[in-house]
């Protein structure tokens, strides 16, 4: 970390048992902190003259010894969630390949409508789009959700993906041209399979933002992870689970996410040492896109500048 | 049509609640992506983990799942926040390791040379943060916190899932009660997001394109 900050010196003795002493200190008022907010939650508490068990004690927690309550959760949950979001996940990287291919073309009555319907896309809230979806085709909560997914997704993957075009280097379009391929052939075999590539870690970021947002199903009544979880079970087994089916639930989202996360990062890694060295940040797909539309635009104006 | 110019009023009260979760959440979400920001760059090794431990959780946690931590199992565990506070916790929260990722970047995407460079030529401490290092980091941070600032945006809809009437939640109602012009209705509340997201990610592409640095 001492090498990568441009604030700070290499660090001498001193400044480094100063830096010790404090990070000492911190680190046991952060304990401490901690530790205060497990004691209130472990605390029994007064209930309008009942006194309720605290929240790790075993009466709150026993109901995860119940195999029916596993099954349920990964059968109806955490499955309804994957499905949704593997079939937006396929639905959204095909509509990006399409949204990337029309909003580069060279016809302008085909460019700038699809580049309006883009932004459209992107500005407007995804649980909005499901509502839209929801009333107007009136398709059930399943195919809202996975619809205004794969169109709000798709639409950002076509931008990565039209970004990733536009920082090619001119002549890789140029050698395809001079083989004598036509202009499409080009952009197909040529440009679109290293583009696609050199994404990737933006694309799959972009499939965990889709994943966490399979969550929105939630309000519109799709029965996914939340819904089985808190309003299912919490309603079946009473309130006294509410919070122990909370965590559960949020454990369960974060394993999902973080192997996903971590996935796009080991890509990114893995990728990075042979693409053209553009940096990208697979953490948010979004700074990346404006990044490497930044890069290409830069390199446009000075043509054979180094990034 | 119709619908839609006589339900301004319901329109008006959604539009002015997300513009108002946008602006608190927005500024508290900027103080507290700040201070992780900080404590990621710190030299203080403990700051340091925790930041990075809050930021990766946090992050990978879904809004939906915060939200209902905020308005259900705070009020459960003895809160008495009304809704719109505990959304607007709850949006603060989420946004900020977003924050603290646009400001980290920021600073860390300036290269040491230049903080050498600074030195080298005899400039202390605070010139070279103040008037080499920040500078930089700050034309590489406006852009893709306009951009944390449009998903903030979008993300207060979810908060008309849970009892606060904002934007969509006004939509839902409207759409509801007019079953014959439900597109209208929809399109009117589209218009009203795209109104602040669309300037403001236009503004962030002009700003990227324009302060890039060339390296």
């Amino acid at each position: 970390m001492s090498g990568s900050s441009v604030l700070f010196d290499v660090p001498g003795p001193k400044a480094r048992r100063l830096s010790l002493i404090s990070s000492i200190v911190a680190g046991v008022l952060i304990l401490v902190g901690l530790g205060w907010i497990a004691m209130t939650l472990a605390a029994p508490r007064e209930s309008g003259g009942i006194t309720l068990p605290g929240y790790f004690d075993g009466s709150r927690w026993n109901i995860l010894a119940d195999p029916e309550v596993w099954s349920f959760i990964f059968f109806q949950g955490v499955l309804g969630t994957l499905r949704a979001a593997l079939l937006a996940s396929v639905f959204a990287i095909v509509l990006g390949i399409i949204f990337s291919l029309l909003r580069s073309s060279e016809i302008a009555w085909i460019r700038i409508p699809t580049a309006v319907v883009l932004e459209f896309l992107r500005g407007m809230p995804v649980l909005l789009m499901m509502l839209f979806i929801l009333l107007v085709l009136s398709t059930g909560a399943f195919w809202a959700v996975v619809a205004a997914l794969s169109l709000y997704n798709g639409a950002l993957i076509g931008e990565a993906l039209r970004a990733g075009l536009a920082a090619l280097p001119r002549g890789q379009r140029e050698a395809g041209l001079s083989l004598g391929m036509r202009p499409l052939q080009s952009k197909m075999l040529v440009e679109f399979p290293q583009a696609f590539r050199q994404m990737l870690p933006i694309i799959v970021a972009q499939l965990v933002v889709l994943l966490k947002d399979t969550s929105l199903g939630y309000i519109v009544g799709y029965t996914e992870l939340l819904r089985v979880t808190m309003n299912n079970l919490a309603s079946f087994y009473g309130n006294r689970y509410l919070f122990t089916f909370f965590v559960i639930t949020l454990v369960l989202y974060l394993i999902m996410n973080l192997s996903l996360s971590w996935f796009a990062r080991w890509l990114s890694k893995r990728t990075a040492s042979k693409s053209s060295g553009i940096r990208l940040d697979p953490d948010d797909p979004n700074q990346a896109v404006l990044l490497a539309e930044a890069n290409a635009a830069a390199r446009q104006s000075h043509p054979g500048g180094g990034i | 049509m119709d619908a839609v110019i006589e339900n301004l009023p319901t329109y008006w009260r959604g539009f002015s609640m997300t513009l108002l979760l946008l602006g608190v959440s927005g500024i508290s979400a900027l103080v507290l992506g700040t201070i992780i920001a900080s404590m990621r760059i710190s030299p203080v090794a403990s700051l340091r983990g925790f930041a990075t431990v809050y930021t990766e959780l946090v992050r990978n946690t879904p809004l939906t799942l915060v939200l209902f931590f905020t308005a259900i199992i705070l009020p459960y565990l003895g809160s008495r926040l009304d809704y719109v506070t505990a959304a607007m916790i709850g949006l603060s929260v989420y946004t900020s390791p977003f924050v603290a990722e646009a400001l980290r970047s920021g600073i860390n995407g300036v290269p040491v040379g230049q903080a050498e460079a600074a030195r080298s030529v005899g400039l202390g401490f605070g010139q070279t943060v103040g008037l080499i290092v920040m500078p930089q980091a700050f034309r590489m941070t406006i852009p893709p916190l306009i951009n944390v600032f449009i998903a903030l945006t979008k993300n207060t809809s979810v908060a008309g899932g849970f009892f606060v009437f904002e934007l969509f939640a006004a939509t839902r109602e409207l759409a509801n009660a007019n079953g014959d012009a439900v597109i209208a209705i929809l399109l009117g509340a589209a218009t009203l997001y795209l109104v602040i997201t669309v300037p403001l990610g236009i503004f962030a592409g002009q700003l990227e394109r324009k302060w890039v640095v060339q390296r």
